[in-house]
């Protein structure tokens, strides 16, 4: 599962060092700058290009959201990032670069590595996967092994990452279970998963994410299988760790709500392709792309005048072995323009203060 | 967990009087009473019996009474370990059987651990390398297993040996230690010897044995849990050997219970070919000659010990899902 | 034909959403082939073979099969040499030579002894037969001969007409029992069920094969073929229907809470009627399936209980009669010839294994 990144180097990004060298020069600080990912997935039936040229950027301690209806690529560039793209699937294509923190623990910059060019396996990414990215996703019910006690997967987590014995790791576990608010901490740790509920085990399994206070938390759906008060609360946990520990988190949803409610940054996601990129005001006031526009259009407002009518998107998201040529997009876009949308594709170009549009709209 | 080996043994117990019955059944299926047939053997060897003896022998056994009467009878004698006397040889039936059950016994626990020791690895070679050369094989190797029946495997083998290498593989001793008293040097034999049946009476669980551990390990290899393992960032030999192999474990252990009886069913047939001192080919004669009490105490034996073999497993199973173990009530 | 292709699935009944399921298995599709062959080869029998099973000659025991040459001076005729039986002056075993000077010419549709044709027609055609004159000297032995000079090849034939019925009609009786015990446990639940389930599972860890040898070695020596063929069949039948009840428990269980047959009972429909018109409709084919599955463990255990000389006695032939010959290793070195019965047993559990799979997948049409 090495991941063949010859081609995607020698793209515009001139600044960016190959390998492991430290690189100095990312704008703004960038924590994560993913530039045109693509991970695909052989079958017998085709190539599923799940991941087709993602590209966006992440800033310490902001929320990126990231959105699109299911089968868009939310999820396998999430795990793209981390380096468990599921068999058959392969990043072929593309950069992730991910800043380290300082060896000292320091206040440095630390350096940038292309996450694509490690071993998914190796010692280096492994070190970074669970200590400095760690990931929480939907399925609270199956996310935690069946027969082993709760405490012992969060200290197994712990151990791997601190040089702490069993006890002190162990300790560790009950102070994060108290800090996500899990009561009576020092019965859970000895309970297996299937004695907790979801709601419950959503908030160990953050306690486990965060258990090596990680600079980068991806949170996959983290909320979609929670009924909507338990919805409300780990939210409110998420946000309000945030701003103890300072991590960066990667919301992925496809609920606007939660969007609104978290992101400070928004990715809008169409089959394969991030289409918009823009902070949340911009999103949600500004849209630029007719995707974003028509997926604002489908929601209901509370404020909205009584009668208005929701307006569905126009046709249904297309088999990913028969995707559209030029903009994937342009088969349900009303503002299709013949000749030019279904020939050709468009690129993410900015169009206002840190806004990003991958239409021919704003060419 | 209590509760959980308390229905087990309830079980058991149940288990070792419906085996006890059908053992009864088999001695007493043949028509004319036993005490008859005893007396005519007796008097095929020029010996007679006196009507005295006839008449003891009559009382001790219940004849004549209803037939719970004569199980019940025959309950308590064994339970004094008294099995009657086999027709054939003449001589009690536990001096007859002897050492054959323990080899029986041996030859069965050998047959299981090695059904266990290869159908593990090999069943999570095969799901971790899905559709991989090894994988293909050990389907082949399977389908091999499950097809041809133990008995016919033993033959091909015998034959294989004879013509290739003209030697008897068959027998649980070389021929100098097969009357000698028990050494250090007589186990190491029997060990050498062990591994041709074991394999041979193995192979068809095995075969099973890696389609179940292949097929619920592809299961929970999808499970949400070893992507949380994983993203914790451990090694991956250590995501799949910790998590989804430990719950696909569970299913795998649970069959335990019924390999036994397999295993024990089919060494009667592949000792008869192989030629092993075990209580099978006894069995085969026994049933010939209608030696019946020999037969019926066979049986009998080999209920309960695989009764307590499957009981043993149990037991182990709660230990290793702590599922069962936590349970409370 | 105006439906579209992709609109097919629609309207499909569940039997044609099986069988398209059914055929995307190929080897389970060979296997169905390899089945059906094998009853083919049980409804004629006597057409396939080419002499009477049972006739023996002490002159011709232990022959070895035959070489067939297909072409004759580059023309298609086959025939085979004649062999000639003579005694080792040394160590006086009897030993057969082939004598190339004399040709036995193969034919087919060959007339050959009298029998009825699926037992009504009476005929004296075969398949294959000698041409020429019936002479006594002139007979072949594709796969030759056993220890009492028999023909292999026509013994094999009969063989697998009991050994594939016996295995069918003891599948039935599993099936009879398994269906009625496993339907009973399912629907009801309750004490029933324990019950049940509490007897498969005390049947289960018993080992079955020295207790169907003690059930079958009380068999009477005086019964005839046709009663300890019927008495071995239900012996075995014995073991099969545990794992039959278990499947259809199982289905029972899993449709209790199906929202048709709650909404069956709703409407007031009789307790037969649900069982009978909606639930057993509803998963024949998970039956089909794992009647298929438990019918190579028939076949073994009559090959395995024959083989032992406690199942079918000769003169009955069955595969594991046939088997029997070939206990003894020092026999099997001098003419392992003798072993070829088991390349059916295998073939025929393999064949029912994969069908057996195919089917259970495709029983399920709206599953994976």
């Amino acid at each position: 599962m090495i991941a063949p990144a010859e081609p995607a180097l020698e793209a515009d990004h001139t600044m960016v060092d190959v390998g492991r060298e430290p690189v100095t020069s990312l704008p703004r600080e960038t924590l994560l700058s993913v530039r045109n990912l693509k991970t695909y997935f052989p079958q017998d039936e085709g190539l599923v290009k799940a991941v087709d040229g993602v590209s966006f950027d992440l800033y310490p301690g902001a929320t990126l959201g990231i959105v699109g209806e299911s089968g868009c690529g939310k999820s396998v560039t999430a795990r793209s990032i981390l380096r468990i793209v599921d068999r058959p699937g392969r990043i072929v294509d593309g950069e992730i670069r991910f800043r380290r923190p300082a060896a000292d623990g320091g206040t440095g910059t630390g350096h940038v590595v292309d996450l694509v060019k490690l071993a998914p396996d190796g010692s280096e990414m492994r070190s970074i996967r669970g200590a400095e990215i760690a990931l929480i996703f939907q399925e609270p019910m199956s996310s935690f092994s069946p027969v082993h006690t709760v405490g012992n997967q969060i200290i197994e987590a712990i151990r791997l990452h601190q040089p702490v014995d069993r006890r002190g790791a162990r300790d560790k576990t009950i102070e994060m279970l108290r800090r996500v608010g899990v009561s009576s901490p020092e019965q859970r740790v000895d309970q297996l998963s299937n004695q907790l509920s979801g709601g419950l085990r959503q908030r160990a399994m953050i306690a486990m994410a965060l258990s090596c206070q990680p600079t980068l938390l991806i949170a996959d759906e983290p909320t979609t299988a929670l009924d909507v008060t338990t919805q409300t609360q780990i939210l409110e946990l998420m946000r309000q760790l945030q701003q103890e520990d300072g991590m960066a988190i990667m919301l992925i949803t496809h609920d606007l709500g939660v969007i609104a409610e978290m992101a400070t940054d928004v990715a809008v996601m169409y089959l394969g392709r991030v289409v918009e990129q823009a902070p949340v005001d911009a999103i949600f006031h500004n849209p630029r792309h007719p995707y974003t526009r028509a997926l604002l259009r489908s929601i209901p407002r509370i404020r909205s005048r009584s009668r208005e009518r929701l307006t569905p998107i126009a046709g249904s998201v297309p088999h990913p072995y028969d995707r559209p040529t030029g903009c994937p997009f342009h088969p349900r876009c009303a503002d299709f323009m013949a000749g030019k949308c279904d020939r050709l594709e468009p690129s993410l170009r900015p169009v206002g203060d840190q806004h990003a549009v991958s239409c021919f709209l704003y060419e | 967990m209590l509760t959980f080996i308390g229905r087990r043994v309830v079980l058991a117990i149940f288990t070792v009087w419906a085996i006890s019955v059908l053992a009864f059944a088999i001695i007493q299926l043949p028509p004319g009473d036993y005490v008859t047939s005893y007396i005519a053997q007796m008097a095929t060897m020029g010996s007679v019996v006196t009507d005295e003896e006839a008449q003891n022998l009559r009382i001790q056994y219940g004849l004549g009474r209803p037939i719970y009467v004569q199980y019940y009878k025959w309950v308590k004698l064994i339970a004094q370990g008294d099995f009657g006397m086999s027709m054939e040889w003449r001589r009690p039936v536990t001096e007859v059987i002897g050492e054959r059950l323990w080899l029986t016994v041996v030859v069965s626990v050998a047959a299981l651990i090695l059904t266990w020791a290869l159908a593990l690895p090999i069943g999570v070679y095969s799901a971790v390398r899905q559709y991989s050369v090894g994988d293909y094989l050990a389907t082949f190797v399977g389908f091999i297993g499950l097809a041809v029946p133990n008995f016919l495997l033993a033959l091909v083998l015998l034959y294989l040996g004879f013509v290739l290498f003209n030697a008897h593989i068959g027998g649980l001793f070389s021929p100098e230690f097969n009357d000698a008293p028990w050494s250090w040097a007589r186990v190491w034999d029997l060990l050498k010897h062990l591994p041709i049946p074991a394999l041979i009476l193995g192979l068809a669980g095995m075969a099973q044995q890696i389609r179940i551990m292949r097929a619920n390990l592809l299961d929970e290899l999808r499970k949400p849990y070893v992507v949380t393992a994983r993203s914790k960032g451990l090694p991956e030999p250590r995501v799949i050997t910790k998590y989804p192999v430990r719950v696909a474990l569970n299913p795998f252990a649970s069959t335990i219970g019924y390999t036994l009886p397999y295993i024990v069913s089919g060494s009667i047939i592949v000792s008869l070919v192989l030629g092993l001192p075990t209580v099978g080919p006894l069995l085969l004669k026994a049933l010939i000659a209608q030696d019946m009490f020999l037969a019926g105490t066979i049986v009998l034996l080999l209920g309960v010990m695989t009764v307590i073999g499957t009981l043993v497993s149990d037991v182990l199973l709660v230990w290793i899902d702590p599922r069962i173990r936590l349970e409370e009530t | 034909m105006a439906v579209a292709p992709e609109q097919r699935v629609f309207v499909a009944s569940q039997w044609q959403l099986t069988w398209w399921r059914f055929r995307k298995h190929r080897v389970a599709v060979a296997s169905a082939v390899v089945v059906a062959g094998f009853y083919l080869a049980v409804l004629g029998a006597d057409f396939l073979a080419y002499a009477d099973p049972n006739a023996s000659e002490a002159q011709r025991g232990l022959m070895p099969p035959q070489r067939v040459y297909w072409f004759d001076d580059g023309k298609f005729g086959p025939y085979v040499h004649g062999v000639k039986g003579v005694r080792d002056p040394q160590t006086f075993k009897r030993v057969y030579r082939t004598d190339p000077s004399q040709k036995i010419p193969l034919r087919f549709f060959a007339q050959g002894f009298e029998y009825r044709f699926l037992g009504m027609i009476p005929t004296t055609r075969h398949l294959i037969g000698v041409g020429g004159s019936l002479d006594a000297t002139k007979t072949i032995f594709l796969l030759g001969t056993d220890v009492q000079g028999r023909d292999l090849w026509s013994r094999l034939m009969y063989g697998t007409r009991i050994s594939l019925t016996i295995g069918l009609l003891g599948v039935t009786m599993s099936l009879v029992l398994g269906v009625v015990l496993g339907g009973l446990s399912g629907f009801y639940g309750g004490i029933v069920d324990t019950l049940i389930q509490r007897t498969i599972e005390i049947l289960r860890s018993i080992p079955t094969i020295p207790l169907w040898m003690g059930l079958a070695a009380a068999l009477p020596r005086e019964w005839s073929i046709l009663q300890v063929y019927f008495a071995i069949t239900i012996i075995i039948s014995m073991l099969g229907w545990t794992e039959l009840a278990r499947v259809v428990r199982g289905r029972f269980l899993a449709m209790r809470e199906e929202d048709f047959v709650v909404s069956a009972r709703l409407v007031g429909c009789s307790q037969m009627r649900t069982i009978f018109v909606h639930m057993v409709p509803s998963f024949t084919s998970h039956i089909i399936a794992a009647t298929t599955l438990a019918l190579p463990a028939m076949i073994i255990s009559e090959t395995a209980l024959s083989f032992l000389g406690l199942g079918l006695r000769p003169p009955a032939i069955s595969w594991g009669v046939l088997l029997q010959q070939a206990q003894n290793v020092q026999t099997v070195a001098i003419s392992p010839w003798l072993m070829l019965p088991a390349v059916p047993v295998i073939i025929a559990v393999m064949a029912f294994n994969f069908l057996g799979d195919g089917l259970r997948d495709a029983a399920d049409p709206y599953g994976r």
